[in-house]
């Protein structure tokens, strides 16, 4: 078990680092699609935390993105503050009004378990929609808010592989620290929940708390990825926070597989790719990604990164005679 | 502002409300009865639209448009409940389904990128069949995931089919902004001591009140209406009992459908219909569903009489946190009652 | 079995990857204009969208041996009407395509979108997005930003003049809530109130309102007129509201509002309405018939606005290059080069002045049911009734003065007569 664990650190590292090394060597096309795709990502791990590792599905993520992306579009505009050394102040404040937002919301949210969880996040998701899009002498509304150029501070972020780099760095960064919070003690804690929330409690844990907890560091994460948002798209907009991102947010989760954090990078990935890259090809792309998701979600339990364990529960089943109940029960 | 303001305005409220609680009901009722959250609700509204546009191009009846609309749109419903959220028994016919669609997604790549080989209709027919009898096979050897017992997966697969049918409907329909026009004599007025109020809106109540009384009387004195009512309370008893509640959620899943495209032929009017309604109306259905509570039909009324008229002061009187006035109660009463204000436990 | 699946799945993974390591670069041909178009093609502004994509083609249609010799690649792209994606699919078009300009935008706050994405590397020749403070307070910060459509404001400032003659006292303005919102009221609001009339209402439903219930009870009754600005679907749905709720005030408003993209599909109640742009279908000139004869037997419908500034944009372009035999001068170049471009389009003569928006003729015009060019239909033409001619961004302005006050928006021009 120890051993396979190493060998996934080791794949993810590497697949990290080909990143590095290939992607700004494309075009530049591909290098944005790219840092679109990674500063996104991290909004879809910090689902991942909720979705995968404590079994709350949340429809309003996004709200914790554009919370990150108006502040810094709003700071940047108005106060022309965080474009040079302060933007790591920025990064901060992104983090923090976000995580003071999902703290807020999370006292109303996380006694909801299930689809009511579902339902109360839809909610509270469409509160931050409804002031962004209405709230005209702050968001700017419909015509969104446009930042004119990126930080500045002896490396010029306006370079698109040098900013590729740096939300690389957060990226990477945010995956690690993602990976280590879910193997700590809390985040097992977590898992127990996501389990047995009752035997937890009879353990003595204090499981609301500890949901409260990772919900309000999982919008922490979100509001990092909108500050990185605001500044690869250029444009903050009511479209940052409709449903539909949310919802993008949790398909990509469950794509990629929940409850594995790099699932959710892959999710991403392949979405964006579909998306942005297929759309320019052919016109019929939307059908795959409809295809992509309901093959997904009909075929395999714990997403694309339940491949290679469905394979390897195929091997040993063989010889036996076929039986797919028994592969449809087995766990995931 | 004086009275007539008022008065005016909540009719306003009203009818936008009545346009609700077409939408809202059927979502309610689906989720009282399979507890699950149907995100393409939205899109039958829209594809609703669609058809109802389509039996007006071609027969020039608005009247006709209405039940044909709604029972197409029904039978889809039907379909995907059937086939896709709960398919025992049925799992060739929806595996033939899935092999087709992908044949003809990998027929139209090698198309795209392969045309030597793929030209003309006949072969792409033929290439398509051998594609989707392979499929075919290769699918019934590979098992589903139990999706009945996990609602977050029916609901994302209900999401998945909301991409597909946005993309079918820009196929078919173009991404054109379409209206549909009613007949002359809905589009006046009426003038009541010097407040003018148009037709079409108190049609639109009339239809809501109409239907709403007709699905209480269900409800209420039918056997069928019953069954209903106990499987919303407790879906395991009303098996034990002998309620056929496959049956049940199916009948379920086509009415809602059914309510969800009637909307969307009669909001069609004064919404319009275009790419992009389906997820705007979605937040608004859930609004009513969630202060009215899950699963009933009174707390649908409720809520979408309640939805419409804080939609409409709060866009008259608040315009700057209008939306806010909306969904900022429903997370409140969300959080104090999950189920609703009416919804039962 | 779950290696076919794998097998199955994997062309898929593997084709999004090469998909994305590919970078199908094509060398840019000596002979190969590129030029980006964006255009919502779907959503509620498809229709709009259509006209413009049409009047652009139809151009390059007609002139095919046009453009120096230079062959034209013509790329369209959904820009859907959103500002956000606008930028995304700019970006699409000048890193993956490698355009030499990109053109379009639809709205006024796609144009603020898109002018940060022009460059030295791809210009933006803004056809219809009207964004005032591009060719005004923010000129010098994009450089690579041409306009050859007009600015919000333009007909507004002679529009209010005309209000003011026409013995309006107070007049209620009710807009799209965004930019050009702002703009062309903003404009209007300033001349309006510049010859002695007042602005006592200023009502925002947001962009793409369709249902006007909550908004047209709160139209000051006292008001002389009302002033609409509306915008794709909410131009046809505005006024069949207001006469379902018995409005007896004449109704005047921006070119927008009566355009010809929606015109057709109108009702009866818009007769009487007056509006002001740079075009009308129903200019009474022969090159005018000539085009909206041509424009409806090719694609069925008349002409709006859309359709003639693109179309006349087409031309603009065609004029530099064929300057220059067909060869791209280089961003620079082009942009001096469009700038001294003087043309007889089909809505009249235009400039560009040097502040890179264009002067020209503005038209104010009635809705009116009658026929025209020889169709034997009674239909509704926008009649031009009064002509402007010659008219800058600033029209009866001055220029220094003007440029001292911030642009318009919500807040500017204060409504000192609201309360």
């Amino acid at each position: 078990m120890l051993k396979s664990q190493k060998i996934k650190i080791m794949i993810v590292a590497a697949a990290l680092v080909a990143i590095a090394v290939i992607v700004p060597n494309t075009n530049s096309f591909v290098i944005l699609l790219v840092t679109r795709a990674l500063a996104f990502s991290i909004l879809v791990m910090s689902l991942d935390i909720l979705l995968g590792y404590t079994g709350l599905a949340s429809l309003g993520q996004a709200a914790y993105l554009g919370v990150g992306a108006y502040a810094t579009a709003i700071l940047a505009t108005k106060y022309n503050f965080g474009l040079g050394w302060d933007f790591w102040l920025v990064i901060v404040f992104g983090i923090l009004f976000s995580a003071a937002l999902a703290a807020v919301f999370g006292l109303l949210a996380i006694r909801a378990t299930g689809v009511y969880f579902l339902m109360i996040t839809l909610a509270l998701g469409q509160c931050v929609w409804g002031l962004a899009y209405r709230w005209n002498s702050l968001t700017g509304g419909d015509n969104g808010i446009n930042l004119r150029g990126r930080p500045k501070f002896g490396i010029d972020l306006a370079n698109d592989v040098t900013f590729f780099y740096v939300v690389f760095g957060f990226f990477a960064v945010s995956l690690l620290l993602m990976y280590v919070l879910v193997r700590s003690p809390f985040g097992r804690s977590l898992s127990g929940i996501r389990e047995r929330e009752l035997r937890m409690q009879i353990l003595g844990y204090n499981t609301w708390l500890h949901k409260y907890i990772a919900f309000i560091i999982a919008g922490g994460f979100g509001g990092l990825s909108g500050v990185l948002w605001a500044h690869t798209a250029g444009i903050v907009s009511p479209e940052n926070v409709v449903l539909t991102t949310s919802v993008d947010a949790l398909l990509m989760a469950v794509l990629g597989g929940a409850g594995t954090l790099v699932g959710g990078v892959i999710g991403t990935f392949i979405v964006i790719a579909l998306r942005e890259y297929l759309s320019t090809l052919v016109p019929w792309w939307q059908y795959v990604l409809g295809a992509v998701y309901v093959l997904t979600i009909l075929y395999l339990p714990s997403g694309l990164m339940g491949i290679p364990e469905r394979i390897r529960q195929r091997r040993n089943a063989l010889g036996k005679p076929d039986d797919p109940k028994k592969l449809a029960t087995a766990p995931s | 502002m004086n009275a007539n303001f008022w008065i005016i305005q909540a009719f306003n409220g009203v009818s936008y409300g009545a346009l609700l609680f077409l939408v809202g009901s059927g979502l309610s009722l689906i989720f009282g009865v399979m507890r699950i959250v149907n995100l393409s609700h939205g899109s039958y509204f829209l594809l609703g639209g669609y058809v109802a546009l389509t039996v007006i191009w071609t027969t020039g009846s608005w009247v006709l448009a209405i039940p044909v609309a709604a029972l197409t749109i029904a039978l889809v419903g039907l379909l995907m409940e059937r086939l896709f959220l709960r398919s025992e028994g049925l799992e060739y016919l929806r595996n033939a389904i899935i092999a087709l669609g992908l044949a003809v997604l990998i027929g139209l790549a090698i198309e795209r990128w392969r045309p030597i080989i793929v030209d003309g209709w006949a072969q792409f027919i033929v290439v398509v069949g051998i594609i989707t009898v392979g499929l075919y096979f290769l699918l019934r050897r590979i098992s589903v995931v139990a999706i009945e017992a996990d609602p977050l997966r029916q609901v994302l697969l209900t999401v998945g089919f909301a991409f597909l049918f946005q993309q079918a409907a820009l196929d078919i329909w173009t991404g054109n902004n379409f209206d549909i026009n009613p007949p002359e004599a809905l589009t006046q007025s009426v003038v009541v001591s010097g407040i003018f109020f148009p037709l079409y809106r108190v049609f639109m109540i009339t239809t809501a009140l109409t239907i709403g009384v007709i699905l209480w009387l269900v409800m209420e004195k039918t056997r069928m209406g019953a069954a209903v009512r106990a499987t919303v309370d407790d879906a395991q008893m009303a098996r034990g009992v002998g309620v056929d509640t496959s049956r049940i959620s199916m009948f379920i899943f086509a009415l809602g459908a059914f309510l969800a495209a009637l909307g969307g032929v009669i909001g069609g009017a004064f919404l319009g219909i275009y790419p992009g309604l389906d997820f705007e109306i979605l937040p608004l259905a859930f609004a009513v569903v969630i202060i009215g509570g899950m699963g009933s039909l009174g707390g649908a009324a409720i809520g979408a009489l309640l939805v419409g008229l804080a939609d409409n002061f709060g866009k008259a009187l608040f315009p700057e946190v209008s939306y806010f006035t909306l969904y900022a109660p429903m997370a409140l009463i969300l959080a104090i009652k999950p189920t609703g204000l009416f919804g039962r436990e | 079995m779950t290696n076919s699946l794998l097998r199955r799945l994997s062309p898929l993974l593997l084709g999004g990857c090469l998909a994305l390591a590919m970078s199908p670069s094509q060398p840019a041909g000596a002979e190969e204009l590129r030029i980006g178009y964006l255009a919502p093609t779907t959503g509620i502004f498809a229709a709009v969208g259509k006209d413009m994509v049409d009047g652009f083609q139809m151009y390059l249609d007609d002139h095919k041996k046009g453009f120096g010799g230079a062959d034209v690649k013509f790329i369209v792209e959904d820009e859907q009407g959103k500002p956000d994606t606008a930028v995304t699919k700019a970006k699409k078009l000048v890193l993956q395509d490698k355009v030499h300009m990109f053109v379009g935008g639809l709205l006024a706050s796609t144009g603020y979108a898109l002018a940060p994405v022009s460059s030295k590397d791809a210009i933006y020749i803004s056809s219809v997005a009207a964004a005032d403070d591009l060719t005004q307070r923010d000129l010098a910060k994009f450089p690579y930003f041409i306009r050859t459509g007009w600015s919000s404001s333009q007909p507004s400032h002679p529009f209010g003049q005309w209000a003011c003659e026409q013995g309006y006292k107070k007049i209620v303005a009710i807009g799209a809530d965004y930019a050009f919102g702002y703009e062309v009221i903003g404009g209007f609001q300033r001349a309006f109130e510049a010859c002695g009339g007042q602005i006592v209402q200023k009502i925002w439903p947001p962009l793409g309102t369709k249902d006007f219930g909550p908004y047209i009870p709160t139209i000051k009754a006292d008001a002389d007129a009302i002033f609409t600005l509306m915008v794709g679907p909410m131009s046809l749905q505005f006024p069949k509201q207001l006469a379902a709720a018995g409005n007896k005030k004449p109704v005047i408003g921006g070119g927008t509002s009566y355009d010809e993209f929606v015109l057709p599909a109108m009702g009866d109640e818009v007769i009487g309405h007056v509006s002001a742009l740079m075009y009308s279908a129903a200019i009474d000139t022969p090159k005018n018939a000539a085009f909206v004869k041509a424009y409806r037997a090719k694609y069925g419908k008349v002409p709006s606005y859309y359709s003639e500034v693109n179309y006349t944009t087409a031309q603009m372009i065609d004029e530099v290059m064929t300057k220059n035999k067909g060869k791209y001068p280089g961003s620079d170049e082009f942009i001096k080069q469009l700038n001294a471009v003087k043309i007889d389009s089909i809505r009249g003569p235009v400039s560009i002045d040097d502040m890179r928006n264009p002067v020209q003729n503005i038209y104010i015009k009635k809705v009116e049911k009658k026929k025209m060019f020889g169709y034997d239909k009674d239909e509704l033409w926008n009649t031009v009734i009064k002509t402007y001619a010659n008219v800058n961004q600033f029209g009866q302005f001055k220029k220094d003065e003007f440029l001292k006050t911030p642009v318009y928006s919500r807040d500017f021009p204060p409504c000192k007569f609201c309360n």
